[in-house]
């Protein structure tokens, strides 16, 4: 029975080298981060085509899932940052251009415990004080963060180094990628983050906003000074929509491949993505774009215009509506 | 004790019956000592397991309705399901049993009945060895590369089948050559007294009586596979995938197709892994619920190898 189910195997492997689907397929992979809005759009979409169309979704994070992209392997690519130049040159050369959609924001808080009285604002330069590599070993007790905060053991909590929001957090604080001290508690589960936190009163930690919506109480979110504006702003998905929760906010984007587009599927799946967005995103967690952005990005992908506007550098603290009228690279 | 008290006073007297009596009470107490660590370390591993998977039903074991297993991947945590998970896991095991085990007894049988004793088995013997203890993303990286790209199989379940048949092939080998040479000498000198061939003997003997030691290490292999995300993640397997592919059979002819194998997949440990980083408990109910369906599935296997090994030991009558 093994034997010929093996037989079988071998020689279907001769005969089919790739065998169609009967139904259309949408390929998508990539960022873990936005992995959970796309699946929510899938779902809905599945649905609304009552499963004549096939919407697969992995997560091989940003990078991996660029690495299929420009092979031309996926139609769409989930990207928590914008395309870098090596990616770039890489779609070039295999021919693959792209339209660059971005489909919702993806917020940082710092947190920390619900009795922690002092630490009510915080700047970017304090973060960075903190977090930075010369921060190890050094900076330990709050007094050294800010000299009228208590004379007690601070304790972080952060995410692992493999993560998309340690890359993030580090970039915008630190003002290097991958850049940070390494003596903190670090999990790539957000969740065991959360737990660290909620039981430690000296802690903070910092994490995606999901995660302290889903936890009321357990954690307190710290207010950032915008840099720009100088005023501290509340986490909030207001304030991460109008712009004023720089710059632990960013945008998250999908990449569509060009020639995939004219397939009808996929071009019916990007409108539904940017009609739904919204009320998708935040049904997971997330914060939807403005509907201003959702439409801009509607008219870019109808007029097919690919490229960038980032040119291969991510950037920190965009404004969503300036990004979108900016000019396209690629 | 007491009743023997009275004696010892009689031995003190003879100073070397009393050394001797110390020191056999000395290294009975070393002997329990032993024994309490001993089953100390037992019982690590025992409760360990038992707080895990108690920990797991109480997290997810609401969860376990007919619909978990029958519902698709969803963004709402109490609508999600694994069906697109276990089925993923289902045909990958098959593919995996399919391909690792013919090839892996046979080159079990190969290593312990025909090859010549010379350095060249020896390195094959060695590197075997050495396979078992790779870490499973190699084999993740080395699939990719071959079934993935070079032969074109793609993100699809034959790829991932595939890899992990190459996977568990180290264990099913040694597995294999273990229960070969458990056979007695005797068994074969007698089949070729008789004029048997090596393949005759092989076949007739040898084979039949080291199924129950094959049969055990092949589950303890697929268990092992039935676990993987690593190597998995690395072919392409999707997370989100709301399809069941094409059935292997049909009623309309030729009743039987291998369109199956060219399909994406997902598997249960990646669809447990995806619930656990997500927020919010409800989807940590899913990834326990999940998780109960693993162990479960990895127990049952292992119950069913000795179970099996019981079995087809009792039919050998030499």
């Amino acid at each position: 029975m093994k034997f010929a189910l093996f037989g079988g195997a071998a020689a279907g492997a001769l005969f089919a080298s790739q065998v169609a689907f009967a139904a259309p397929e949408v390929k998508i992979d990539g960022s873990s981060t936005v992995y959970p809005v796309t699946e929510a759009v899938a779902e809905e979409f599945q649905k609304a085509k009552k499963g004549a169309v096939r919407v697969t979704v992995g997560i091989s994070g940003t990078g991996g899932g660029f690495k299929k992209f420009c092979r031309g392997e996926t139609d769409i690519s989930n990207a928590s940052r914008p395309i870098l130049a090596q990616e770039m040159e890489a779609c070039k050369q295999a021919g693959v251009d792209y339209i660059e959609l971005p489909v919702a924001f993806d917020a940082l808080a710092v947190v920390v415990h619900p009795q922690n009285n002092w630490a009510e604002v915080m700047t970017v330069d304090e973060l960075k004080k903190i977090w930075e590599p010369a921060a190890q070993g050094k900076i330990t007790n709050w007094k050294q963060v800010r000299p009228d905060w208590p004379d007690a053991k601070l304790s972080l909590y952060g995410a692992g180094a493999d993560s998309g929001t340690f890359d993030y957090f580090t970039e915008a604080v630190v003002g290097k990628a991958k850049s940070s001290r390494g003596d903190y508690t670090a999990s790539e589960d957000d969740n065991i983050l959360v737990q660290g936190v909620s039981g430690d009163k000296f802690a903070l930690g910092f994490f995606g906003f999901a995660y302290v919506h889903e936890n009321p109480g357990k954690v307190k979110t710290v207010k950032i000074v915008n840099p720009k504006t100088g005023k501290p702003v509340e986490p909030s998905m207001e304030h991460v929509i109008d712009g004023s929760y720089q710059p632990l906010s960013r945008p998250l984007f999908i990449y569509v491949n060009r020639k995939a587009a004219e397939r009808p599927e996929v071009a019916e799946f990007v409108e539904f993505y940017l009609v739904n967005g919204a009320s998708l995103a935040r049904e997971v967690g997330y914060t939807p774009l403005p509907d201003a952005a959702y439409k801009a990005a509607w008219a870019r992908f109808q007029e097919r215009k690919t490229g960038t506007v980032f040119g291969g550098v991510p950037e920190v603290g965009v404004q969503i509506m300036e990004l979108l009228q900016r000019e396209l690279k690629s | 004790m007491a009743s023997i008290s009275p004696s010892i006073a009689v031995e003190a007297a003879v100073p070397g019956v009393a050394e001797i009596r110390a020191n056999v009470v000395r290294r009975r107490r070393w002997d329990i000592v032993f024994a309490v660590v001993g089953f100390l370390a037992t019982s690590v591993g025992v409760v360990t397991l038992l707080a895990l998977f108690v920990d797991l039903v109480m997290d997810g074991y609401h969860r376990l309705t007919p619909d978990f297993f029958l519902s698709f991947p969803s963004r709402r945590a109490a609508e999600a399901g694994i069906l697109s998970a276990w089925v993923g896991t289902c045909l990958v095991m098959m593919v995996t049993a399919a391909i690792g085990v013919p090839l892996a007894v046979s080159a079990g049988i190969y290593l312990e009945e025909y090859a010549p004793r010379n350095w060249v088995t020896t390195l094959i013997e060695i590197n075997v060895s050495n396979l078992a203890a790779v870490p499973s993303i190699v084999y993740g990286l080395l699939a990719l590369g071959l079934f993935v790209y070079a032969l074109g199989f793609g993100q699809s379940i034959l790829s991932a089948g595939l890899t992990l048949a190459l996977m568990i092939m180290p264990v099913v080998v040694v597995a294999t050559r273990e229960a070969v040479r458990a056979v007695p000498h005797t068994i074969r000198e007698a089949a070729y007294a008789v004029g048997a061939t090596r393949w005759q003997a092989t076949r007739d003997h040898v084979l039949p009586y080291s199924i129950p030691g094959i049969a055990t290490g092949v589950i303890i292999g697929l268990a092992r596979a039935i676990g993987e995300t690593a190597p998995l993640i690395t072919i392409g397997a999707l997370t989100f995938i709301a399809y069941l592919p094409d059935p292997p059979i049909s009623t309309k002819p030729p009743f039987v197709s291998f369109d199956w194998l060219w399909s994406g997949f997902t598997v249960l440990p990646i669809q447990m892994f995806n619930w656990v980083s997500r927020p919010g408990t409800a989807f940590h109910a899913n990834a326990a619920a999940a998780g109960i369906v693993i162990v479960v599935l990895t127990l049952a296997m292992n119950g069913f190898a000795i179970y099996l090994r019981y079995r087809l030991r009792k039919r050998i009558t030499w």
